[in-house]
């Protein structure tokens, strides 16, 4: 027998191959049937289940997140008491809140998952063009920070009486520090994301290529993003231990354990609020010079100018639409100035909205503004137009590099080159399609805001109260901190729906868009899976619910055993 | 250091780390057999309390472990990634499913008010050990029988249709099911994972009626792997193979590919035999002697899953092999030269990589620690914390 085969003899060896053979044929007649109606195209609705499955996973995934960085911290500090001081309430404190933090850890780990793979399954386009740098931080989460967290969340639970108080407490640090490692890595990957740096494009393989490590890593959105996101999870987790704290207040029940729970979160709240609302303005300001777009979402605005204006309170203007002459607002009360000064530092900056954005041909007003000047001088049109030359300069350089055609290689590579910061524009079907839901970002950005300078005013009436030793008196304190708990959920998500929503359409920033990243699959495999992960998710979220409140019902000590 | 070698060196280098990782992967699934057989051993409420905490201290290793392979695979080889994953949608999703059931179910299966009650948690943990190993090991071997897809670059040019990688079978990956050297290595994966499971327990449970069941289920459970596994390697050796010209970097077929991977790469063939003497040591030497030798045999057994598994890895992506083949178009297939990350990558990797060993140690001592005396009836009743 021949030492080489065709495809079909290896194809069709098998009776198996034969009926993966019958498929085909199957799938080539619906293929050819589709071609028929409209030519070979990514369809919208993929585009838009698979956005909606990304979401969704998201979304649950960021309901157990924060409180696993903050409460893993909070757990620790309560072991670091109780082994310093030898009180045995701090213990049994800890050993409560230990319970509650297994059960939200768990169905985080589920949902978690599910997010890795997906850029897979469901982004294999994206995974490919820019896997080379996203792949990195995934890996080094996994081996950084997962197998830190999973040993030693096993030693905070079961190790009590097998290992030494002072193992046991190292274990509970370094499963908080694996946490909050793992939210380092992931987020640097989601940074670059935002702000693609320290990669070049190689048009042999089609990709981009990391050349620079710690320009990816030391980004100043993502160590922005960082510092930002896990004081969200802090806060969060503050919130809910005094939330439940506060309950058993309204409920005298445990009230030792709920006082000194109270007076370790709102300290560590207190700090982390701070830290929160000051990397808040950081991230603001790194939207406005990276995301400019995304800026003006945030704050509706259409029509930029110089010393614009923070909203302070708005209603939107439901019928404006990108380039009319409508009031953007219906009502609307501002901060004169202290957008352009937060957004450049500079009372005067100019700051584009949406229709400048669009339109192009404005110029920053002040010289140290850091702003990309040849950038954001384009209109959409033109970025568009760019960005097909970069598209096609790519296909003349595999076609040179075929012919071995060295001159028209170096030509095409230099028309690449030039025009590859809007490659990702070449494939929006319409210029409009760069502008991000603006109500969506807006209120989103908004409440945001809002709950997080709530929060910090929370803390320091629970911190001053509990310090009076007069908490328990203050009931109506005690109730608005039982009803922080679903706000700082609200505001935890509505933070993440400004930053992924905000930067639609955009998977990488100016370079590619979501429907030139997704995987090449049925709308239909994509709806089915969508749902079962919303049926799936949803039920277990319930669980959780249910679990976690009959938990805290039973307090630590009927069932607080951990 | 890392600089010095050359980008095929690297290449390899980490071809082995993802083998290695899948190796300890595919030893880890002890948790998922174990779960097929909660009701099987444990005949009453205590006894599966038992078990379930016996493989509840250890589900998050093969959890991470799964999670790092993804990882690692998406930061060494991210062709694969695009093409397996977006490509084999069903297969890979029917494998993620299992994976969020069994998460939640340790820690909700026993909590008051959870729900759906605290069976249908077991449940969960049956079908992600029936699913979960069964289809990994399906997935694995497409490595060695071939999927359907096309790969074409230039298709980032196309602006109405711009994705690269695309599946031809509209089973999108659960096509593989339908061959018979897929599943036959599909359920070796879940009975080796029964063995080891039932190994694992008779390691780490101090109960007479376990420890009998357990090794009742080795017995039952060694047979139809050593059948399957055996059949599986023949049915890939007996047939053409997907090789890579060295120079010209032509995928083609050539006849009886993974024998003559196995000869020409003689550690390989050791490590082969070696990891399946390893497995048949590891089942007997517990029933020789079940006093002296009842704990050791589930470290045996593993030490020989991860010599065998690792030896498959090297027979796929090795001496120039394609480890990831295309039967619809062979050069689209995937060798660990086109489709791994760039030179650049592969360098900052692998000084991550160094951590390996670091985190081997602080695991190994963290088992012991947690390990040091063996679960009995007595501690499930105590007031620590148990499933």
């Amino acid at each position: 027998m021949s030492e080489l085969y065709s495809n079909e003899a290896l194809f069709f060896d098998t009776f198996a191959f034969k009926i993966a053979g019958w498929l085909q044929v199957m799938q080539l007649n619906r293929t050819s049937h589709k071609q028929n109606i409209m030519v070979d195209h990514v369809s919208l609705s993929l585009i838009d289940w698979s956005r909606g499955q990304f979401a969704l996973t998201a979304i649950y995934h960021w309901i157990f997140v924060p409180l696993t960085l903050g409460l893993s911290i909070i757990v620790a500090i309560m072991e670091s008491i109780y082994v310093r001081t030898g009180d045995p309430a701090w213990k049994r404190i800890t050993r409560f809140w230990l319970t509650l933090f297994g059960i939200n850890f768990a169905i985080g780990v589920a949902t978690g998952i599910i997010l890795e793979f997906q850029f897979g399954t469901n982004w294999s386009n994206y995974s490919w063009f820019v896997g080379d740098i996203f792949g990195a931080p995934l890996a080094i989460e996994g081996i950084m920070a997962f197998f830190l967290e999973s040993t030693f969340i096993a030693v905070m639970f079961f190790g009590w009486d097998k290992v030494s108080k002072r193992f046991h407490l190292a274990s509970s640090w370094l499963t908080a520090l694996g946490a909050n490692l793992s939210a380092l890595w992931i987020l640097v990957a989601n940074a670059w994301m935002q702000y693609p740096v320290g990669m070049q494009f190689n048009p042999e393989s089609a990709r981009n290529e990391m050349v620079n490590f710690w320009a990816v890593l030391f980004s100043p959105v993502a160590v922005n993003k960082f510092l930002h996101t896990v004081s969200s999870g802090y806060v969060t987790a503050s919130v809910f231990v005094i939330g439940i704290s506060c309950w058993y207040l309204l409920k005298k029940r445990h009230m030792d354990l709920a006082k000194r729970s109270i007076l370790v979160a709102s300290i560590f709240g207190l700090a982390t609020s701070l830290l929160l609302a000051f990397t808040g303005d950081g991230s603001a300001y790194q939207v406005s010079q990276k995301q400019p777009m995304k800026l003006a979402a945030m704050e509706g605005l259409y029509k930029g100018k110089q010393g614009a204006g923070l909203v302070a309170f708005g209603i939107l203007n439901p019928s404006k639409r990108a380039g009319d002459n409508a009031d953007a607002f219906l009502a609307r009360v501002e901060f004169p100035k202290l957008l352009s000064f937060l957004g450049y530092r500079n009372p005067e900056a100019f700051v584009p909205g949406v229709d400048d954005l669009m339109k192009g041909g404005f110029r920053p007003g002040y010289d140290h503004v850091n702003i990309l000047e040849k950038e954001h001088t384009f209109s959409v049109e033109e970025k568009i137009i760019r960005g097909k030359r970069a598209v096609s300069a790519l296909g003349a350089w595999r076609e040179a590099k075929t012919a071995k055609d060295t001159v028209k290689c170096q030509a095409a590579l230099a028309e690449l080159r030039t025009n590859f910061p809007w490659f990702g524009y070449a494939y929006l079907n319409a210029p409009e399609s760069v502008i991000p839901n603006v109500p969506l970002t807006y209120y989103s950005f908004h409440l945001m805001v809002y709950l997080g300078l709530f929060f910090i005013l929370l803390f320091a009436m629970v911190l001053y109260q509990v310090t009076k030793d007069r908490i328990e008196n203050r009931r109506w304190l005690l109730r608005l901190a039982v009803l922080s708990i679903p706000l700082v959920y609200l505001a935890s998500e509505a933070g993440w729906v400004v930053a992924e929503v905000g930067r639609q359409p955009w998977v990488i920033q100016d370079l590619m868009p979501t429907m030139a990243a997704v995987s090449r699959i049925d709308a239909s495999s994509v709806i089915i899976t969508f749902w079962l992960f919303a049926a799936l998710f949803t039920i277990l979220l319930v669980a959780e619910l249910k679990i976690m409140t009959r938990q805290i019902k039973l307090g630590p000590k009927e069932g607080g055993t951990n | 250091m890392f600089e010095l070698l050359s980008t095929e060196l690297l290449q390899a280098y980490w071809w082995c780390i993802i083998s290695v990782l899948g190796s300890l992967l595919v030893f880890l699934m002890f948790v998922q057999g174990g779960q097929t057989l909660i009701y099987t051993i444990g005949k009453t409420e205590p006894e599966r309390k038992m078990l379930v905490n016996a493989l509840g201290r250890k589900w998050e290793f093969t959890f991470t472990t799964l999670v790092t392979f993804g990882g690692a695979f998406f930061a060494s080889f991210p062709l694969f990634y695009s093409t397996s994953f977006g490509g084999a949608y069903w297969v890979w999703m029917a494998i993620l499913f299992p994976f969020i059931i069994q998460a939640v179910a340790y820690e909700f299966r026993s909590k008051p008010n959870n729900l759906l009650g605290h069976k249908t948690y077991e449940w969960f943990l049956i079908i992600n050990g029936l699913l979960g190993t069964l289809l990994l090991g399906t997935a694995v071997a497409t490595f060695f029988t071939g999927s359907s897809f096309l790969v074409d670059r230039s298709a980032l040019t196309n602006l109405a249709d711009p994705i690269i990688s695309r599946w031809m079978n509209p089973a999108h990956g659960l096509e593989a099911l339908l061959n018979w050297r897929n599943v036959a290595l599909g359920l070796s994966v879940f009975f080796l994972a029964r063995v080891l499971g039932s190994l694992y327990f008779m390691n780490t449970i101090a109960d007479e009626e376990i420890l009998l069941r357990s090794r009742k289920q080795v017995l039952f459970n060694i047979i139809p792997f050593v059948v399957l596994f055996l059949a599986f390697l023949y049915g890939i050796m007996i047939r053409p193979g997907f090789a890579v010209h060295p120079d010209t970097g032509v995928i083609y077929g050539e006849m009886n590919k993974y024998y003559h991977n196995l000869v020409q790469m003689p550690i390989v063939m050791m490590f082969l035999a070696s990891g399946v003497v390893f497995v048949l040591l590891g089942v007997a030497l517990p029933l020789v002697d079940p006093v002296k030798n009842g704990s050791s045999g589930f470290w045996y057994a593993g030490a020989g899953t991860f010599l065998t598994v690792f030896a498959l890895f090297c027979m796929a992506g090795f001496n120039n092999t394609a480890y990831y083949p295309s039967g619809y178009n062979l050069q689209s297939s995937l060798t660990i030269y086109n489709s791994s990350s760039s030179r650049y990558t592969l360098v900052a990797m692998s000084y991550v990589s160094l951590m390996v060993p670091f985190v081997a140690v602080y695991v190994w001592f963290a088992w012991r620690a947690i390990n040091r005396r063996k679960i009995d009836a007595a501690e499930m009743d105590g007031d620590g914390h148990a499933y």
